[in-house]
């Protein structure tokens, strides 16, 4: 059957309407629309929002099957709502060239739960001395856009200004994972009282943010365009607000877990909470809300980073950096961003799907709902209310930081292209 | 009660002081010629040290023969911090082989905390020292030593260390004994004054229930008891300081620096002293420097420790931060 009748959701939050789905695009959007030889799904509702995009998922693969693959992980991200992740490119062999960004870009066509679009490498095998094949990747089936060393900082200031002019050529942007490294060797948590008094080793703020104001500073003076991956400090925010009122072409993003939570988890000492950049402060979780909710912050973007249990399971000082966020993202949103009133639907739509797509280039996403456009979508229900369990992820791994704790909302359905690779809560 | 003993911070007054108290009575078993109790006997404790440390293990050891028990000494040369994994199957061996205690040192900070709430192992674990976090024995030690040259052995039963004024001097940013006594010297009743160069000092360290100082002159003369911790030299090559000379100029004790202190002030150490960095050879051997008795006294604290903890019938420390988190 390729119609598609979704009777009585609330697109972007809005009055109940139907919305009716032809092959891979939306017909129509009304009221009473004839359900004639369609699938009727009775939204009841919900909301519609157009499926959401991701700016920054690890997938693992190649290199780490055992934490993630680009099926477990398109299939995590389906759950969560998402049509499309950009995948960054710290995999074993890293995703600095042509053959292995095409790689993880035909796993995600064959699958089909998700379009992946692979981030390629700035600097070779993320060493950050020598700029990776970047035009080569750009014209690659891939068609990469967005570069990133992620996990690592582009440190050099003469690479980063080399990068940032290079891919004006083909409209790119270099996503730059902030963080200066020699302020933060032995790093370990967010550096203030709680690192003071657990004896853990800080990252401190000045460490993101003396990398973010020179990269806006550099993006100035060559004319081009920089993203700042998952910002976590209000100096950060304060940054980002300055170059943005000073004309320069920045874009920012926050993950659901800076929104959420603080560092005072990690007087738990559960590797759960251990992440880069770290969880900061109160403070910064507010901060970040703010400037999320008047667009200092244009995105959130997961930074979804699953790890195999045994990299979890240890001391603090062992366990490996990240926390899975696919299948959680829209949950803390709604908690965070519009049950606090900071942002409504269609807010949320604009930070989670319009402008991540814009950013990355991922056409045919992030598009309105309305007649002629994609059949990307997802509906949520967001009267939903119960304690996160990680045994149903989708994702192979278990690392959340949410186990047992109540988040409002639940994906119900995704669609991509008209295909649901979500329905009544599971996966197709 | 409380099943484990993490940090200094975990412990109450009382909890202290009862601790401090059965200390007392231990160090009287020293003075016996037969030196041991059977209050652990058939009981196994193991000391697991994932990190050297032979002055802390042998005073356990000591501890633990002293109090009848039977002793495993387990020293996982290098860390588990580069293998995982091992930290939770090492003691998972040691708790299927029947063990009654765990003594634990690692490099981590946190890693005796895991150890302790993770649901790997049910037997209580006391920490014995974890990378830059807490050696809450440590701290005992030091408290007890100074009851009992402020106060007295038996004038200070029942007591805590009220109104004594203590400065603690070196590298307090790394230094886990540092923040074990500012816990307990707080929770003691005593006004503790860190002494360091800003570079040495935690960002955070405001927070703290204590003083802080970078001028050590100036806070000698209201101090009752001075402690020197170790000063690494490589931490010169990482630029926390300019160089030697100029920390020993500045942070140093000889004896014309202690001359500002009062007269009863004593003067503590760790150990093991860099003589000539921190401390001068004059001061160390000097009537006023405990080193020698904290070493003593390490043994009668950690047997108290581990008495109340396994054996004893008084309640030794109530509910800890590790419980309540639970």
């Amino acid at each position: 059957m390729s119609k598609i009748l979704i009777r009585g959701a609330k697109v972007l939050g809005g009055e109940p309407q139907d919305v009716l789905i032809d092959g891979e695009v939306i017909e129509a959007v009304g009221t009473g629309l004839s359900a004639e030889g369609a699938e009727v799904v009775e939204a009841d509702g919900k909301i519609l929002l157009p499926g959401l995009v991701d700016l920054h998922t690890h997938l693992r693969e190649p290199g780490r099957e055992d934490s993630e693959t680009v099926l477990t992980g398109t299939r995590a991200a389906a759950s969560g709502g998402y049509t499309s992740v950009f995948a960054m490119a710290n995999t074993f062999p890293v995703a600095d060239t042509a053959g292995v960004v095409e790689q993880v870009y035909r796993l995600g066509q064959e699958h089909g739960y998700c379009d992946v679009q692979p981030i390629g490498a700035v600097t070779v095998g993320l060493e950050g001395s020598k700029l990776a094949e970047l035009g080569a990747m750009h014209e690659s089936a891939a068609g990469v856009t967005v570069f990133s060393d992620d996990g690592k900082c582009v440190h050099d200031a003469v690479i980063m200004r080399r990068a940032l002019e290079y891919v004006k050529a083909f409209g790119g942007v270099v996503a730059q994972h902030a963080q200066e490294p020699r302020l933060t060797e032995g790093a370990e948590m967010n550096e203030g009282t709680v690192s003071a008094e657990l004896g853990l080793g800080g990252w401190p703020a000045v460490a993101e943010e003396s990398i973010i104001a020179r990269d806006v500073l550099l993006a100035e003076h060559v004319g081009s365009r920089v993203h700042i991956c998952h910002l976590s400090t209000a100096g950060s925010v304060e940054i980002i607000r300055w170059a943005k009122s000073r004309g320069i072409d920045v874009t920012a993003e926050v993950t659901p877990h800076h929104l959420l939570l603080t560092d005072e988890m990690v007087r738990t000492y559960n590797p759960v909470y251990k992440v880069n950049p770290p969880l900061r402060t109160e403070k910064d979780v507010m901060a970040l809300r703010e400037a999320l909710a008047d667009g200092t912050i244009d995105i959130v973007a997961t930074d979804h980073a699953p790890h195999p249990q045994e990299d979890k399971d240890c001391e603090w000082a062992a366990a490996a950096m990240g926390m899975v966020g696919l299948e959680t993202a829209l949950s803390v949103v709604q908690q965070t961003m519009v049950e606090t009133g900071l942002l409504d639907w269609a807010g949320v739509a604009d930070r989670m799907s319009v402008k991540p797509a814009r950013i990355g280039q991922a056409t045919g996403h992030g598009r309105p709902v309305s007649a002629g456009e994609p059949a990307n979508l997802l509906l949520l229900d967001a009267d939903y209310r119960g304690a996160v369990d990680p045994a149903g992820f989708a994702s192979r791994s278990r690392n959340t930081p949410y186990q047992g704790r109540e988040l409002p909302g639940r994906v119900t359905h995704t669609w991509l292209r008209g295909k649901a690779t979500l329905a009544d809560g599971k996966l197709a | 009660m409380m099943r484990h003993l993490i940090s200094a911070a975990d412990l109450t007054r009382d909890d202290a002081v009862l601790i401090l108290d059965t200390a007392e009575e231990m160090a009287r078993v020293a003075d016996r010629p037969i030196k041991k109790l059977p209050a652990l006997r058939g009981r196994t404790v193991c000391n697991l040290f994932f990190e050297d440390s032979t002055r802390t293990r042998i005073s356990f050891e000591a501890a633990e023969k002293r109090l009848s028990a039977d002793v495993i000494n387990f020293a996982a040369k290098g860390s588990s911090v580069s293998k995982g994994e091992s930290l939770k199957d090492t003691a998972q061996t040691l708790e299927a082989m029947g063990v009654d205690a765990v003594v634990i040192r690692h490099s981590a900070s946190g890693a005796p905390y895991r150890l302790a709430n993770s649901g790997w192992i049910d037997a209580p674990v006391i920490n014995a020292g974890d990378g830059t976090h807490q050696h809450p024995t440590q701290a005992l030690l030091d408290a007890f030593t100074m009851r009992r040259r402020l106060i007295g052995p038996d004038a200070g039963i029942g007591q805590g260390l009220d109104g004594r004024r203590v400065t603690i001097v070196g590298d307090i940013l790394h230094s886990r004994v540092a923040r074990s006594n500012v816990d307990l010297l707080h929770t003691l009743g005593a006004e503790v004054t860190l002494v360091a160069p800003p570079t040495l000092l935690p960002v955070g360290v405001d927070s703290w229930p204590c003083e802080v100082s970078y001028d050590l002159d100036a806070t000698l003369p209201k101090t009752d008891a001075v402690m020197m911790l170790r000063v690494q030299r490589e931490r010169m090559n990482a630029a926390f300081f300019p160089t030697e000379r100029e920390y020993t100029r500045r942070y140093g004790l000889d004896a014309e620096r202690l001359a500002k202190a009062p007269g009863h002030a004593i003067v503590m150490h760790p150990g093991p002293m860099v003589r000539g960095m921190e401390i001068t050879a004059e001061v160390a051997d000097s009537e006023r420097c405990t080193v020698v008795e904290q070493v003593a006294n390490g043994v009668h604290t950690r047997m108290a420790v581990l008495y109340l903890l396994l054996g004893g019938n008084e309640p030794a420390v109530s509910h800890s931060r590790t419980e309540e988190n639970k």
